[in-house]
């Protein structure tokens, strides 16, 4: 059977994930579990159509119940974020975090 | 199993992105192909072989790094064609090696199950164990081998700790003779990967304990050079330091290989007897070949402090800081690293453009990569640094020749900037790319490997001199002295010569940036590769007056030149379009004659605009 934290708020609706908050919004410290890896920030002017940039982020480990915590931000516009996922650390423009949802732990 | 009979088998090395499969292949095979500590240091299928104690040759494929063999970008591809057989002419790996960071395993456990889906026979080689042991992991061997259905072999590829294990290992599946089943894959979708992921996340689960000592040193360095406002200045800290002792540290060795040369000259020139042997040995090979040798120790300095930087772990962070900067412009974050190898030489740089998977930001990197400064002009640059730069200290603590270079490095920057951004929007007005890169954790660097690398690029720099440079200065020299002048003439002999012929007949296209004749001649041969102009002016200017050596060519320059046309000259070489190698690679990775006929048209007008712009200025100034 399925892992708790490996199971996705199935919530494909609006915007508005149940609390949870886009990565791209997370500042440094901002700490939690990704509970959706979505396909539907349309129109952000993309390289690549959503569901392959989809894809890419499901590769490199932005799945459901991954444990995610912002580390740092550039100087410029605070882009681009580094992240710790589980045990790596990635780098990734704000841009292309806008489909992974994140539930914050409490502060 | 007799011993003549053992037939070959073929293995390729297949795992994320730095864990380790470069490392393992040049154990494996004592080859030495590039490692490093950051993703996408091999972007090209390398092979060796490997003898088994059973007899047996094992062919091993290196391959580039990837994620998923669902290939995004021109490396990928060759390690998805490898994996698959897809390659024409060569059948799929008898044997897959799986190389996995053990610290890092939940992304590996993933491609794992996809390589399973191939189908080929597979060993699991678990690397970076010493690190793995250190940070006191604990990792269930027995149950991860038979969750995944595959044998284990714990490594350590940089200490060749694992090897005879894993060698023994492929060679039983060999003689086993195991065939595998035919490839089921095929691209998986966005539910595949994360049926796969969950997959992956149990076996962790279940047979890994987590790190009771994780790494914390990567964390508390992270939070100093990735800090928004300090890491800025650091990173420029470094490179502005690395100029500097580009300029001090090579300083005294500069002196002894210009002493020596200088010495070879005169004791020739005492024992031989004056004639065209003479002029040929000491004007020709001794003054030509001096002239470039001497930059030996500036190179080998540089190199020390890229290659420390790569394998400390540094240059994922320098992109991570560059990423919006070079953003701005249009070029993608994972260009940094291409760019930087341009450093060293454009045609590594043009070559790492592979792991940039969107076409079009390949292309662009591509176009900029030959203006990043790269190490056949430090011979150029500092030669007329030394001629015409005061070597003074500015502010206390800086010298003014480290400045300028300093600055030299800038323009070439800020032009590949200003560059991409227009190419952009000429060639095409795209959408950005995604941009993800791993960070790798920080890794104490590794003297041996340190000392291979430099001595590597050394060995690089030596066999250009010994085979570009030699023999076109032989051909230079030929030129600058047939024919002889006439008897009772009054100017230099070269100026009678071929060389000297052509040099006058050009001269009018370049007499408006400043440029004299002897500066002409010297920028043909300079087109096979830009050092060799370097060694041109010493062999013109050696035969021009006589009693010139390679250590008093500046000398003999800043008596020749005004400062205008020295400065002119510089700024010439920021942009010049000066080697052969760069367009034919060019013409190879993509695959047309259109981009070196775009690279070579708009490096043309810029290195002659941006002399005269720098010519006239200078002249206003009284300089002229
Ligand atoms: N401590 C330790 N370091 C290792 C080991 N194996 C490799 N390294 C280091 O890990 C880094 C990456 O090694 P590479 O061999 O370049 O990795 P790769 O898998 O070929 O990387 P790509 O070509 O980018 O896909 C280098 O800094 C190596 O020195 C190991 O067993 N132990
Ligand atoms: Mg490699």
């Amino acid at each position: 059977m399925h892992d708790m934290l490996a199971e996705p708020i199935a919530s494909r609706a609006g915007p508005a994930r149940g609390g949870a908050v886009r990565l791209s919004a997370a500042r440094p410290g901002d700490r939690g579990v990704i509970v959706e890896v979505g396909a539907d920030a349309a129109g952000a002017g993309h390289g690549v159509a959503v569901d392959e940039l989809q894809r890419r982020l499901l590769e490199f480990g932005f799945v459901e119940g991954a444990e995610i915590e912002v580390l740092h931000e550039g100087a410029i516009r605070r882009d681009p974020i580094a992240v710790r996922l589980d045990d790596m650390r990635v780098a990734l423009r704000r841009r292309d975090a806008q489909d992974v949802w994140i539930q914050l732990d409490p502060r | 199993m007799s011993e003549a009979a053992a037939p070959g088998a073929r293995i390729a090395l297949v795992g994320n992105p730095n864990s380790g499969k470069t490392a393992l292949f040049n154990a494996l095979t004592g080859s030495r192909q590039k490692v490093a500590n950051y993703a996408g240091v091999t972007v090209e299928r390398k092979e060796g072989v490997v003898v088994t104690p059973s007899g047996r040759t094992l062919s091993i494929l290196d391959l580039p790094g990837t994620y998923s063999l669902r290939a995004r970008s021109p490396d990928e591809v060759v390690t998805r064609d490898a994996v698959l057989g897809r390659l024409a002419g060569e059948a799929a790996p008898d044997v897959v090696v799986a190389v996995a960071d053990a610290t890092n395993l939940r992304l590996v456990l993933r491609l794992i199950l996809e390589l399973k889906a191939v189908g080929r026979p597979m060993v699991l080689a678990l690397n970076m164990y010493d690190i793995a042991q250190r940070q006191g992991l604990r990792i269930d061997l027995d149950g991860l081998g038979r969750e995944l259905g595959c044998p284990i072999v714990t490594t350590v590829a940089t200490r060749k700790r694992g090897i005879d294990d894993l060698i023994a290992q492929v060679d039983a599946i060999a003689a086993a003779g195991a065939l595998g089943h035919a490839s089921q894959w095929r691209e998986p979708s966005a539910g595949e990967i994360r049926e796969a992921h969950r997959e992956a996340q149990r076996i962790l689960k279940a047979t890994v304990r987590p790190a009771e000592r994780p790494d914390t040193f990567t964390g508390k360095v992270d939070a100093v050079l990735l800090h928004p406002l300090a890491g800025l200045a650091i990173l420029f800290v470094l490179l502005f330091v690395m100029f500097q002792a580009v300029f001090s540290w090579a300083k005294p060795a500069q002196d002894l290989i210009d002493a020596a040369f200088h010495a070879l000259g005169v004791l020739i020139a005492g024992h031989l007897p004056s004639g065209l042997i003479t002029s040929f040995l000491v004007d020709g090979l001794i003054s030509g070949v001096g002239s470039v040798l001497v930059f030996l120790p500036q190179i080998l300095v540089l190199f020390f402090f890229i290659i420390l930087l790569e394998d400390f772990g540094y240059m994922a962070r320098a992109a991570f800081l560059m990423d919006r900067i070079m953003g701005g412009a249009g070029l993608h974050g994972r260009a940094f690293i291409p760019l930087l190898s341009s450093f060293a030489c454009a045609i590594p740089g043009i070559m790492a453009t592979r792991v940039i998977d969107n076409k079009r930001d390949r292309l662009t990197t591509i176009l900029v990569a030959p203006l990043m400064t790269c190490s056949a002009r430090i011979p150029v640059y500092t030669l007329i640094i030394s001629a015409f730069i005061p070597s003074r200290q500015v502010l206390g603590v800086l010298s003014l020749p480290g400045l300028v270079m300093f600055g030299l490095y800038a323009a070439g920057i800020l032009s590949a900037l200003g560059v991409s951004f227009v190419a952009r929007r000429i060639f095409w007005r795209g959408a950005v790319e995604p941009f993800l890169m791993e960070l790798p954790t920080y890794k104490l660097p590794d003297p041996a490997n340190v000392a291979r690398n430099v001595i590597l690029r050394g060995r690089i720099f030596l066999t250009r001199a010994g085979t570009i440079i030699l023999p076109i200065m032989i051909v230079v020299w030929f030129l600058s002295t047939f024919p002889g002048a006439p008897v009772g003439a009054v100017d230099p002999a070269i100026n009678y010569s071929l060389a000297g012929r052509i040099g006058h007949f050009i001269q009018p296209v370049l007499q408006p940036i400043g440029f004299n004749w002897q500066m002409t001649v010297a920028l043909i041969p300079g087109f096979a590769a830009r050092e060799v102009a370097v060694a041109a002016l010493g062999t013109v200017y050696a035969i021009g007056n006589a009693d010139a050596s390679p250590g008093m060519l500046a000398t003999t320059l800043a008596h020749h030149w005004s400062i205008a046309t020295g400065l002119s000259f510089l700024a010439w070489y920021v942009f010049a379009p000066q080697c052969a190698s760069t367009f034919g690679v060019v013409k190879r990775e993509t695959n047309s004659w259109f981009w070196p006929m775009v690279m070579l048209a708009y490096m043309t007008a810029l290195a002659y605009a941006a002399a005269f712009a720098t010519y006239r200025i200078a002249c206003g100034f009284g300089l002229g």
